[in-house]
């Protein structure tokens, strides 16, 4: 509490109204700095909630939300009848389960080595260096990336020089998932060692001092000292990605996929983009959207309550 | 720190540096490779024979850039976003992380706000409706398409809410005393000693809004008015063209696309985030974890 008495000297009466005024004050200042974000949040993420009755509808634009009529449950039956729509969430939660696992191991894998390093300037270089990818679009990884996978790029000149078979990467339904699992955990991993390497810096250092006094090597001090100090964080992370198990990553797979790899490529996100403002089917569109957002909500909210829980997480 | 000198320590320090080098360079590989790429002739380009070093030293893809009028529209057109959504983003950031990070004592609706926002962040109507409210709007086609749907990065208010509520109480029940209302507490202290927040926020706003290509396909159609994500975009991977190509067409395709060219491109583009990044990422740990992970 902020409150401190102004004066010593005045009545006490007097003393309470001016707090209270000020607070009351204080109090409409803080209304009025949150006023034009709340605007903003208001038209642009409320307002278009109220769109998803589009989903229960037969939405036809020239006769707008109010006009059209209603079509109870039907999209969401044609959604389960439409073979597509259950490749697309298979394909959905692949992608994104491969990359939560690998996007868990490799961080912790790479802040360890990390940990080994003692010069100072090496270590914020390599630092430098591994985070800048996590900075740069999706357009701009996806035009690189299509070079050095394509079929007479770089990956496969290797490839050929060990003697192996050309790959089709980005046509290949075979390749396609594991090249978005492997290339979107080479974008992120630098970015996700932060955590970590914080948590490693708070480990207290007496510890490794008595176990290296009790001859403990370097791996039996990274297994008994640094990976358990690591644990809670290890622990917050893997919770929390649970809410990521529906994003597979539209700007990756936009800028990557092709027709050929829609049976394995395809996920929801895509195709609520290619069905709604290519294809126009808008309500059909809002329902697999709705469908999504539910089932993220969901999970998101029971990651949190697990992370809370098990773990001490409060975002607020 | 005990290290011991014996040589199996010695070997496994080894291992480690080399396997560090290992992953820098494959994290630094695909970039290095696109700046060889530019400046290599486009004969060796479309031979396979450019990887680490430059092939026949070329320097015209750059020359055409110069000369290419549309690329620098678009690019101009990123700067403005930048600048114009990136100061809405701080600005509107700044203000609703104060008043969120008082105490419920402080501020009797503060949790009301913070269970709105927090809805915002979990929900949404998905992207039909989105589209459709700012198309009723009449931002089409116009520079607030692209800055005002996103103008509150909620996730990034919550960062700097957590960091403002760990600024000691002392600090702001001094300037209290002297008379000091919200406003003059939070330009006078809370944003001068939150700084590296702020840096590490800024360097998120600006990243977002250059590397943004999505918003730009869907709520620009004119074609003198796409930001520059945008238009390389459409330049290397016209999607919607190759709908019926075949794997030959596809091949095809990438051969006649000029790499070198769309390579400088790549890298043009890249300049103004490598020019800003090396500033702002060293804050990066500090805001982050302050920020994020609150215990």
């Amino acid at each position: 509490m902020a409150q401190v008495e102004t004066t010593v000297n005045q009545e006490p009466e007097v003393r309470y109204r001016r707090k209270k005024k000020r607070k009351t004050f204080d109090e409409m200042t803080y209304h009025a700095m949150l006023l034009p974000g709340m605007a903003m949040l208001f038209i642009f993420s409320i307002v278009p909630m109220f769109g998803v009755v589009m989903a229960f509808q037969k939405f036809i634009p020239a006769k707008g939300i109010l006009g059209s009529a209603w079509a109870g449950l039907d999209n969401f039956t044609y959604m389960f009848q439409l073979p597509d729509a259950k490749q697309i969430f298979v394909n959905t939660l692949v992608i994104a389960v491969g990359k939560i696992v690998l996007g868990l191991i490799v961080p912790i894998v790479f802040a360890l080595l990390l940990n080994e390093v003692r010069l100072k300037l090496s270590k914020s270089t390599i630092q430098t260096i591994v985070y800048l990818p996590h900075f740069m679009s999706w357009v701009v990884l996806g035009t690189m990336l299509t070079m050095i996978f394509s079929f007479d790029g770089m990956i496969n000149n290797f490839l050929e020089f060990l003697g192996l078979e050309r790959i089709m990467f980005l046509a290949s339904n075979d390749w396609f998932r594991p090249l978005l699992i492997v290339t979107d955990t080479w974008k992120e991993f630098g970015y996700g060692t932060i955590v970590y390497l914080a948590a490693l810096t708070a480990i207290n250092p007496a510890l490794y001092e008595s176990a290296a006094m009790d001859g403990a090597s370097r791996w039996k001090q990274t297994l008994n000292i640094t990976l358990p100090g690591m644990f809670p964080t290890i622990i917050l992370l893997g919770t929390l990605s649970l809410g990521n198990v529906l994003n597979a990553g539209f700007d990756q797979v936009f800028n990557l996929y092709n027709p050929l790899v829609y049976e394995t490529g395809d996920i929801i996100d895509t195709f609520v983009y290619r069905m709604g403002l290519i294809n126009m089917q808008y309500s059909f569109a809002t329902a697999i959207g709705l469908m999504k957002s539910v089932i993220s909500f969901v999970l998101i909210v029971i990651s949190y309550r697990l992370a809370s829980r098990y773990a001490g997480y409060k975002i607020f | 720190m005990i290290q011991s000198k014996t040589l199996g320590s010695r070997l496994s320090r080894l291992m480690i540096m080399l396997a560090l080098v290992l992953i820098t360079f494959v994290s630094l590989a695909p970039i290095v490779n696109t700046i060889m790429v530019s400046v290599s002739s486009s004969t060796a380009v479309n031979a396979g024979r450019v990887y680490f070093f430059p092939v026949e030293l070329n320097f015209s893809s750059y020359g055409q850039i110069l000369n290419d009028t549309k690329f620098w529209k678009a690019f101009l057109i990123s700067v403005e976003r930048v600048l114009l959504g990136g100061a809405i983003n701080m600005i509107l950031t700044i203000l609703m992380a104060y008043p969120l990070s008082r105490s419920v004592t402080q501020f009797r609706s503060r949790n009301k706000y913070m269970w709105i926002i927090v809805f915002t962040m979990l929900f949404s109507g998905g992207i039909v409706p989105w589209y459709m409210v700012i198309s009723k709007l009449g931002l089409i086609n116009s520079i607030w398409a692209l800055v005002l749907p996103g103008a509150v990065p909620v996730f990034n208010v919550i960062l700097l809410m957590n960091f403002f509520k760990g600024i000691p109480k002392e600090l702001e029940e001094a300037a209290f005393i002297d008379g000091a209302g919200p406003l003059k507490i939070l330009l006078k202290i809370f944003i001068p000693i939150s700084m590296p927040s702020l840096a590490t926020i800024t360097l998120f706003v600006i990243v977002g809004h250059w590397n943004n290509f999505f918003d730009g396909i869907i709520l620009i159609n004119d074609s003198e008015k796409i930001p520059l994500q945008t238009y390389l975009q459409q330049l290397s991977l016209t999607r919607d063209q190759m709908q019926n190509l075949s794997v030959e067409q596809l091949q095809q395709f990438n051969k006649i696309s000029n790499t070198t060219l769309n390579s400088a491109k790549i890298l043009v583009s890249m300049i103004p985030i490598l020019l800003i990044y090396p500033f702002l990422q060293r804050y990066l740990i500090h805001g982050i974890v302050l920020g994020a992970v609150k215990e």
